[in-house]
């Protein structure tokens, strides 16, 4: 007797709103992971039948993401996270360039795993940001190429407020000193178009709706980076220890769906970002929505409400069923506020944000704009702040 | 100015040990009471330095000087009038 088929994919609830820390598996990446964890459980490094099945599997999955992201296959390592990824390209590049510094020029609206990494294995020289989120180029310009500079770090998009970063002009300005650019393209990838003439490319999957587990570490041809784990030939030497083949070919299928829906998606994003970005400010009193409202990421947006916290915001959100984000400060460990909003000079207090994931159902973000108003102005009563 | 160094000011708000965004409501409460008044806010909240010039931003203030409190616990913020005499019209 044929039983009634499993359910194969968890539906994203309705009110997931928080694609930019990582979004569900997509189906098709499900049913990929499944057939390998059949076919590519075996070592791909050894020699019979099951080790080269994997291999075949591993090979491919390499090919597909490196077509991806503009890169070639052998240039291509794949990380347990994208975080995984950025610490071993930043420890990399300066381990290669130890006879040149280790000044690590990042803009000040890095990923916190791109600051951390410049401080635990350099020196940061921060570049700073103007109002929008954007990098400073005549700074960047300047430190660049001052003395001892071992890279430079700039990220494809801001995570936090969306703001593209012109990269391809702080590429110019870094090759003009023969610097190495690592690019932080996290949110980009199977997202928007991703800028080329980078040195190191990292990447995280289930930011695209791979599973988690899996980043990307790309270090172009002929480029100075220097392995800063002990020897290990796996991944080319870029990153110790047995490759998850079936979460990375998972990964690699993800990018794929991700990649052949990106044109109509992100375009049907945008507009629900452009929706998002106009109607907050004309149904919530006092907000302020952040970041460059067109040469932006689709899918990300971030706001800030005065005269109210980002935690009871996100409680009282959860319990409508949205989820979102917040860099306020009392939602962080260490009671600081955003990095990346205080580089802007932006409020820090009541801040959302909120990033689709792909296949958001437009009624979800009517949905989430019709409770906002409410949400707000209930948190504003509980603080006594009304009509200040 | 003072022998502590801070410039003038009419009245004082003194938010030390609590978080954001209750210092910024009590300065905007302030404000709201006495709308011409210069006002010290004292606030040792990570947030203050970035979120007191942003509300000023929102309710047409100025912030004119930031330093120690003047007993060297926490920050504080001198928060002016844009216009010394704020038309009711524009309020």
């Amino acid at each position: 007797m044929r039983q009634a088929s499993p359910k194969n994919s968890v539906e994203p609830p309705g009110g997931f709103l928080d694609a930019a820390s990582g979004q569900p598996l997509r189906p098709t990446a499900r049913a990929a992971l499944d057939a390998a964890l059949d076919h590519g459980w075996a070592d791909p490094a050894r020699r019979y039948h099951d080790a080269r099945r994997a291999r075949l599997l591993l090979d491919a999955a390499r090919e597909s993401v490196a077509a991806r992201i503009g890169a070639r296959p052998d240039e291509v390592s794949f990380t347990a996270s994208g975080t995984q990824a950025v610490h071993l390209g930043v420890a990399g590049l300066v381990r290669g360039r130890v006879r040149t510094g280790d000044r690590i020029a990042a803009t000040a609206v890095e990923h916190s795993s791109v600051l951390h990494a410049a401080r635990a294995y350099g020196v940061p020289v921060i570049v700073p940001v103007d109002g929008l989120g954007r990098l400073d180029l005549e700074a960047f310009a300047g430190q660049v190429g001052s003395p001892g500079v071992a890279l430079a770090a700039v990220q494809s998009a801001n995570h936090e407020v969306g703001t593209r970063q012109p990269v391809a002009a702080a590429v110019d300005l870094a090759a003009e000193h023969d610097v190495p650019l690592l690019l932080d393209a996290a949110q980009s990838v199977g997202r928007d178009d991703l800028p080329g003439g980078w040195s190191v490319l990292t990447a995280s999957a289930h930011k695209w709706g791979g599973p988690s587990g899996v980043g990307v570490l790309a270090v172009r041809t002929g480029v100075r980076w220097r392995s800063p784990s002990p020897d290990d030939p796996r991944e080319t030497g870029r990153v110790p220890g047995f490759v998850a083949v079936p979460l990375v070919v998972a990964a690699a299928a993800a990018l794929e769906e991700a990649e052949s829906e990106r044109a109509t998606e992100s375009a049907r994003l945008h507009a629900l970002v452009d929706r998002i970005r106009a109607r907050v400010p004309e149904v919530v009193p006092d907000v302020v929505v952040l970041g460059d409202p067109i040469d932006r990421l689709p899918h990300v947006v971030t706001f800030s409400c005065l005269y109210t916290d980002g935690e009871t915001l996100l409680d009282l959100l959860d319990a409508e069923g949205f989820a979102a984000s917040s860099g306020s400060s009392c939602v962080a460990d260490a009671l600081e506020p955003s990095h990346v909003l205080a580089a802007m000079g932006a409020l820090t207090q009541g801040n959302l944000r909120v990033s689709l994931p792909s296949g958001v159902r437009e009624q979800d973000v009517d949905r989430f704009l019709a409770v906002l108003p409410g949400v707000v102005a209930r948190v504003r009563a509980t603080l006594g702040a009304e009509g200040l | 100015m003072d022998e502590t160094g801070i410039p003038a000011y009419d009245r004082v708000v003194d938010e030390r040990g609590s978080r954001c965004p209750k210092p910024i409501i009590s300065l905007a409460r302030m404000a709201s009471a006495d709308p011409a008044a210069r006002i010290l806010l004292l606030a040792d909240d990570a947030a203050a330095d970035t979120d007191v010039p942003a509300w000023c931003g929102f309710r047409s203030r100025m912030l004119s000087w930031v330093g120690p409190a003047p007993d060297g616990h926490g920050r504080a913020y001198l928060v002016v009038p844009l216009d010394p005499e704020p038309s009711p019209l524009l309020s």
